[in-house]
């Protein structure tokens, strides 16, 4: 399986922030099993990366890789929805896609 | 010191849009955000984009374009029109977009809670980036259907237009409306951002487009109101006409001017005065195109130039009819006394009609101006906007010290009024009537002067005739009544009186003195 590339775009330390990270962390330890790199790019100090990427809304996840580039706005609070966004299917409980 | 500037009232930024400072009384309040609202065409994006380029190019004030709707090359390709190089711009950090126009394909999925964080990052990063003193957000509705949740979009709307007030911007943001006269948005969202509400509109009215601007709504401070037309013009973009602004302060000369004609010059008490509207009436073929060119061979003569404006004949058949007075436009032409520019009504809108006049006048500027016919522009337009246009163009030309002839064709062969006298009767100085009259199975001729405002005139209707030489005035018809009701009735109808028409006063009187000897 190929690496899959994520970005969360956040603004500042905010507690929706801070929810979106630990929700995705959760998502990615449970699901994507050290296959994957995750950026976090924090806007208010990188605002040119967001506007080259047209990010409007935050917290944003975007996946880069593999294609196609698929986007999820929200604090990523629903995991199935999230998965469904990354074109995942969720393990199930033996473990098998 | 807070309480102080407000009781100072609000400041207010000049646009630089032409006409639209003169309806706001000053432009757009200073620092605070205004909707303009409007269906869809109703040039909302254009005045966005105006407010930055004007911005720009007059009081080198930078600006932030925010876009949901189109793409920022869109928007710059649309503009070019309007000679705005905003991609120069850009590489001079005079012009900067926000681009949050929706991306092809896929929606973003949403889940859990957002803000628009991101959104007002990267307009105070672009802010700051060029130094902006003027944003414009262009369209709001655009944003709502990016996003389903509407009440998180409205909060957040919230958020930034109060974040734009902190920052001291002049925000102008554009929101649709679904119908002309209703509610002011779709999205109700002129609650949170609009201390002031702009609306324009583009209404179709007797098969015309007419395109208006209302000042619906400026808190804390003052603005013309009503709807006011404007135009939007290549090369120029949005010209807006503020017609209750033009001030009735013209000043008033005493000095005459000749009509090109001895014996209405004469009739009028020693001819026009320099400043005046003159309007000449009359039925089809009854000699005001004739009237026209002695007026602008009147001026010339003087050394004055002249501009004619032709709605009814093209400039050969002027020129040939011109020879045919012996009057030589074409050597005025060439002497650059004399510029003649023949259009049809129906090329353009009457507001166009009233911007391209007025350039016309601040390139030529001319000491006379000839409309021949202005009744040929009731065509194009509602009777609304004719009234408007004329008043404009009358203020305009009164304010420039231009002496103005307008031509009006009567509804019918024998007299009567037509559209344009019942409007502008009460804006000119003098009102000269041609009229035809039946007499004995003959058509004659008969002219008078109805009004000259600020002289003594004659008030005989006289009889005039047309040669190769120009028009010749007469002697009164005496024996006529109801000339100028149309239906003319003979009060004596003796063979002495019709000699008397025919001969002319002077030697009627001879005879009658001879007859006593």
């Amino acid at each position: 399986m190929n690496k899959m590339l994520l970005k969360l775009f956040i603004t500042g330390q905010t507690p929706k922030s801070e929810h979106a990270i630990a929700n995705l962390r959760a998502i990615c330890a449970g699901e994507l099993r050290g296959q994957y790199e995750l950026v976090i790019i924090d806007i208010l100090e990188h605002p040119q990366l967001a506007e080259d990427e047209k990010i409007l809304a935050t917290p944003t996840l975007t996946k880069e890789l593999p294609l196609p580039i698929r986007r999820i706005i929200g604090d990523l609070s629903d995991r199935e929805q999230v998965l469904l966004g990354l074109d995942l299917q969720p393990y199930d409980v033996e473990g098998r896609r | 010191m807070n309480i102080k500037k407000e009781q100072q009232g609000v400041e207010k930024l000049e646009t630089g849009i032409p006409g639209f400072d003169l309806i706001s009384t000053g432009g757009l309040p200073k620092g605070r955000t205004t909707l303009i609202s409007g269906t869809a065409g109703s040039a909302k994006t254009i005045f966005a984009a105006q407010f930055l380029a004007e911005g720009i190019t007059q009081a080198d004030e930078n600006g932030v374009f925010v876009t949901f709707e189109e793409s920022p090359n869109d928007i710059s390709r649309n503009m070019w029109g309007f000679n705005w190089d905003i991609q120069d711009w850009e590489t001079k950090r005079k012009w900067a977009f926000v681009d949050a126009s929706p991306e092809p394909g896929d929606g973003p999925l949403i889940t859990g809670s957002y803000d628009f964080g991101a959104l007002l990052a990267r307009i105070e990063y672009a802010i700051n980036k060029v130094g902006a003193k003027r944003i414009s957000i262009d369209s709001l509705g655009a944003i709502f259907s990016q996003f389903n949740d509407d009440g998180t979009v409205r909060a957040e709307l919230f958020r930034i237009a109060a974040a734009l007030r902190e920052m001291g911007i002049t925000a102008v943001v554009t929101a649709e409306r679904t119908h002309e006269y209703g509610e002011i948005a779709r999205y109700g969202v002129e609650e949170f951002v609009a201390d002031n509400v702009i609306i324009m509109r583009n209404v179709l009215d007797q098969e015309k487009r007419r395109r208006t601007l209302e000042i619906l709504k400026y808190r804390g401070t003052s603005h013309q109101k009503g709807e006011y037309p404007f135009s939007v013009i290549p090369g120029k973009g949005i010209v807006a006409i503020p017609l209750s602004g033009i001030e009735l302060a013209q000043k008033s000369s005493s000095i005459r001017i000749s009509s090109g004609n001895e014996e209405l010059d004469r009739m009028c008490g020693g001819g026009f005065f320099r400043d005046s509207v003159i309007l000449v009436s009359g039925a089809t073929g009854a000699g005001k195109t004739l009237m026209t060119a002695e007026f602008i061979q009147g001026g010339a003569t003087n050394g004055e130039q002249c501009l004619l404006l032709a709605f009814d004949a093209s400039r050969d058949q002027l020129l040939r009819n011109a020879s045919g007075w012996s009057i030589d436009f074409k050597g005025m032409e060439k002497d650059g006394k004399l510029k003649i520019v023949c259009q049809y009504p129906e090329t353009m809108s009457l507001e166009d009609h009233l911007i391209r006049t007025k350039e016309l006048v601040d390139e030529f500027k001319p000491k006379r101006l000839a409309v021949d016919s202005l009744s040929a522009l009731e065509r194009v337009s509602t009777i609304k906007s004719f009234r408007e246009f004329i008043l404009a163009l009358t203020a305009y030309v009164k304010d420039k010290e231009i002496a103005s002839f307008f031509t009006s064709t009567t509804p019918t062969l024998m007299g009567g009024t037509s559209i344009t006298e019942a409007h502008i009767s009460t804006i000119t100085d003098s009102i000269i009537l041609l009229r035809y009259v039946e007499m004995y199975g003959e058509m004659h001729r008969g002219i008078t002067v109805l009004k000259m405002r600020g002289s003594m005139h004659d008030k005989d209707i006289r009889e005039f005739n047309i040669d190769g030489q120009g028009l010749h005035i007469g002697s009164a018809l005496r024996n006529v009544n109801g000339i100028l009701t149309g239906t003319p009735t003979f009060a004596v109808p003796a063979e002495v009186e019709r000699i008397g028409a025919l001969f002319g006063e002077e030697e009627l009187l001879q005879r009658k003195n001879e007859q006593i000897v």
